[in-house]
């Protein structure tokens, strides 16, 4: 019998599984897709959140654990656990050796991404390059890795792990077991059954994209569920960005986001605005636009630029709708036309503008105008005029299992003995709502080491046992 | 042609609204900038190479600068294995491939005379046809002097063959020729990146920075040292290794040439030279350093990941590195058995091997380091500039 079954391919499964073979045990890994899809939504990522009381490596300045919790609590608004918080926090200043030491390199921040120079380490490549980094590593050590292996469901005496069920019908047997299979986002049934019907009579979730891996289905995070175990979270909770409209159902990835919001005005499909596209700069905003977007009739917006918005923003990967008049570019779009010039019409004249500047928040702001936008608010006057359809796009869902410091898979308020759970399927732990750059990796890096080293102390233990 | 159509019908359409003319891309110039769309969209793999920042300082792609960025890329690899959208995507963004299929059509197009483009497109054919002409024209011409191939009173002396100055009357022209043809076209290349890498004139310390990229093989090392990629997403520093055994290994035999020529003509002091005289040094240790790298070379071509680079340039480089290894295997063996009957045969082989590697030089794999270093010097040049996009978050 194997000592510890990792359940999943991503991050937090692989660091699971290199820190249970490094501790001696023998380890399975069952990843669900096949292996050119293999990493999970680790495979989209970029770079980790990393507390350091001085200049590290790649990281500049400081960024001391009170500075990161703090950020934590304000994106979260309190739904979040503080002890468990704080281990992740820890974790993150001292893992990058041993993700060295498994292959990962790190860069300075990639040119876009400045701004989060001081607060996250980025790897060289992206997720993928660190996904194959890990799997190389757990080969070489040892780690047994099975492609198209989904489990779906767990089997249990009481609170103990006994075996896993695969989608073919096969048992597996282990010691101890590491589930780290992600959340719900690619189950496009359980998104439409959580968010359900709106005051309109729609169901938002009908016309989400889903930007992370497609093999996230749930379904042995429901299975968990549905055998007792304790759940944490809000299942409409998710990281949720604004995305290109005409983005892939799956995997879209990074470059599928529109990065020129807070250079002009959003209008919904009555062509109104709803929402202060000036707030904050863009990357500390724009995980909030996803939702924003889902709450909109029909689930779209479009984002609006003129020409002088061109160069100051990430290039998107599709080009814009352009015209050169406004109703062109109403009638283009398919907005109501009159309704959109008057719109814009109207944010034009309330535009007060002083010195325009990009790189700061600057004192261009709108009076007399609902909502306000409180930067960067020029008129926009300039033709061509540029149009981006905008859609929800789920990158992760919160909903997942309760765990303790030890990452254990509790049922009624107990710890398993032998059953742990890492990544996203328990994320929302930490990360009740909101989001911050590089948290997504230092939680699923933190708990999926935890999880790895406790499930090989339960694989010994049970092993200990039996000879006794 | 649905792509080619709807990019005349932009060209056209631009072009009728006062804006400029778009010249029209072929389909794997077009399918570079679709993918440069995609990753300056994402940038992951800034840290791997030139190619990635040198795109983050444009918003569009235009013909030349899809040429230089294609030259740019030296096929490393990195960026296929670590690309979310690389296929099965739907993406389907392979940058190491679009990359060679502009790259094979640059060599081509910048190639003169401009007619001579075409042996590109059936390269192994033109290195086969090259070396069974030069063969034969030594094999012919030794007949004809010598009267046999075997034996025959030379004492180990090929002068005896082929006098001196029938060699240089045969080969200086060629090599001559070769020069010519292959400034021609990189210059032409040159004028075409200029204005699109910013316009500026080459300074002392760009050409220092790219002659130390070229010599280093810089971008082999995927940015963090541990080099690149060959049949999976391991890195290694073995296409480095062997480049440099080949490269080094063939500037040391073109050495020992030049010091051979300056021992004739200023101090007569005529070949066979032997060990431990320096042209016979240079040409050991050049000409050992060649097999080992084309050997090499050869084996990780063979080795190489599927998806990674343009199948259809594989003859043209396999093709190249078995000329190097012939001219090199073929040289040694010349000087180990100098004192045989083969001697005249051995030559035979050598000078026509020597000669088909020459005459091909302008029109096959060679071309690759030469189109590289220019957009390596442009691309030093462009990078000390101010990025001509400034983006907000920066």
């Amino acid at each position: 019998m194997i000592d510890v079954l990792v359940v999943g391919g991503g991050n937090a499964a692989l660091c699971a599984a290199l820190m249970a073979v490094e501790a001696g045990a023998s380890v399975l890994l069952v990843e669900a897709s096949p292996r050119e899809w293999r990493g999970g939504n680790s495979q989209h990522t970029r770079n980790l959140r990393c507390m350091h009381d001085a200049p590290q490596d790649v990281l500049v300045e400081a960024y001391p654990e009170e500075e990161y919790w703090q950020d934590l609590l304000k994106v979260t608004g309190g739904q979040t656990d503080e002890h468990l918080a704080r281990i992740a926090i820890r974790a993150s200043s001292s893992c990058r050796d041993w993700m060295r030491r498994h292959g990962v390199h790190f860069q300075p921040p990639l040119s876009g991404a400045l701004h989060v120079a001081r607060t996250n380490a980025f790897f060289m490549g992206g997720g993928k390059a660190l996904v194959n980094a890990y799997f190389r590593s757990a080969e070489r050590l040892g780690v047994q890795v099975r492609y198209e292996t989904p489990i779906v469901a767990i089997e249990l005496d009481g609170d103990r792990f006994v075996a896993a069920r695969t989608a073919s019908g096969e048992r597996i047997e282990a010691r101890s077991c590491v589930l780290a299979a992600g959340g719900f986002e690619s189950n496009r049934e359980w998104l439409i059954e959580a968010w359900g019907v709106n005051a309109r009579g729609e169901r938002p979730a009908e016309n989400f994209l889903i930007r992370g891996t497609r093999f996230n289905e749930g379904v042995l995070l429901k299975a968990m569920i549905d055998a007792g175990a304790d759940s944490i979270g809000d299942p409409t909770q998710a990281h949720m960005v604004a995305i290109d409209a005409r983005a892939p159902l799956y995997d879209g990835g990074i470059c599928t986001r529109i990065d020129c919001v807070s250079l002009g005005v959003v209008v919904n499909r009555d062509a109104q605005r709803f929402y202060d596209e000036g707030e904050d700069f863009w990357p500390k905003r724009y995980a909030i636009w996803g939702r924003l977007v889902a709450q909109q009739p029909g689930q779209i917006g479009w984002s609006i630029i003129d020409r002088k918005a061109i160069g100051r923003f990430m290039p998107p990967v599709f080009p814009g709708t352009v015209a050169d008049s406004l109703p062109e570019l109403a009638r283009k779009l398919g907005l109501p036309e009159a309704a959109f010039v008057d719109t814009i019409a109207a944010y034009n004249a309330a535009c007060r503008v002083g010195t325009f500047d990009h790189t700061a928040l600057d004192d261009c702001h709108t009076e007399g105008l609902a909502p306000a936008k409180t930067h960067w608010a020029r008129p926009i006057d300039a033709p061509p005029f540029y149009g981006y359809a905008l859609r929800p796009g789920v990158t992760f869902t919160y909903l997942g299992l309760r765990v303790n410091d030890q990452a254990a898979v509790h049922f009624g308020g107990r710890p398993s003995p032998n059953l742990f759970v890492a990544g996203e399927m328990m994320a929302g732990n930490v990360l009740g709502k909101g989001y911050t750059a590089g948290v997504g990796m230092a939680i699923g890096t933190a708990f999926g080491r935890i999880a790895g080293t406790q499930a090989a102390k339960a694989a010994m233990k049970e092993t200990t046992h039996a000879a006794a | 042609m649905q792509q080619l159509d709807a990019l005349t019908r932009e060209a056209v359409a631009l072009a009728g609204g006062g804006a400029r003319v778009i010249p029209i891309l072929s389909v794997p110039e077009a399918e570079v900038g679709r993918q440069m769309q995609i990753c300056n969209a994402c940038r992951y793999c800034e840290g791997f190479c030139a190619v990635f920042p040198a795109m983050t300082r444009r918003l569009e792609f235009g013909q030349a600068d899809i040429h230089y960025l294609a030259n740019l890329c030296h096929n490393c690899g990195a960026c296929l294995h670590a690309c979310q959208y690389a296929p099965p995507h739907e993406f389907a963004v392979n940058v190491p491939r679009a990359m060679a299929e502009v790259r094979g059509q640059t060599y081509a197009d910048y190639a003169w005379p401009p007619a001579l483009g075409r042996l590109y497109q059936r390269n192994g054919l033109t290195l086969s046809v090259a070396l069974a002409a030069g063969l034969a024209l030594f094999l012919m011409l030794a007949v004809a002097l010598n009267g046999t191939l075997w034996g025959g009173r030379l004492e180990g002396n090929f002068y005896r063959l082929f006098p001196h100055n029938l060699l240089v009357g045969l080969f200086a022209p060629v090599f001559l020729f070769v020069v010519f043809a292959l400034g021609k076209g990189v210059t032409r290349f040159w004028r075409e990146l200029t204005p699109a890498t910013s316009g500026a004139p080459l300074s002392a310390p760009a050409a220092a920075e790219a002659t130390q990229a070229v010599l280093r093989l810089k971008y082999l090392d995927g940015g963090h040292g541990e080099g690149c990629h060959d049949e999976d997403d391991a890195y290694t520093l073995s296409r480095r290794r062997f480049h440099h055994f080949t490269f080094y290994g063939f500037l040391l035999c073109f050495a020992a040439t030049s010091v051979a020529t300056l021992y004739h003509y200023l101090f007569g002091w005529h070949a066979p030279y032997d060990l431990p005289s320096l042209p016979k040094l240079l040409g050991v240790v050049g000409g050992v350093s060649l097999m080992i790298g084309t050997a090499g070379l050869w084996r990780l071509n063979r080795r190489r990941h599927p998806l990674q680079g343009d199948a259809a340039q594989k003859p043209m480089d396999l093709g190249f590195i078995a000329l190097l290894f012939l001219t090199s295997a073929s040289g040694l063996g010349l000087w180990l058995g100098r004192g045989t009957p083969a001697l005249a045969l051995l030559l035979c082989l050598h000078l026509g091997a020597v000669m088909a590697l020459f005459a091909t030089l302008p029109y096959g794999k060679f071309a690759h380091g030469i189109f590289r270093t220019a957009a390596l010097l442009r691309h030093a040049v462009e990078k000390r500039l101010p990025n001509p996009v400034g983006l907000g978050a920066d």
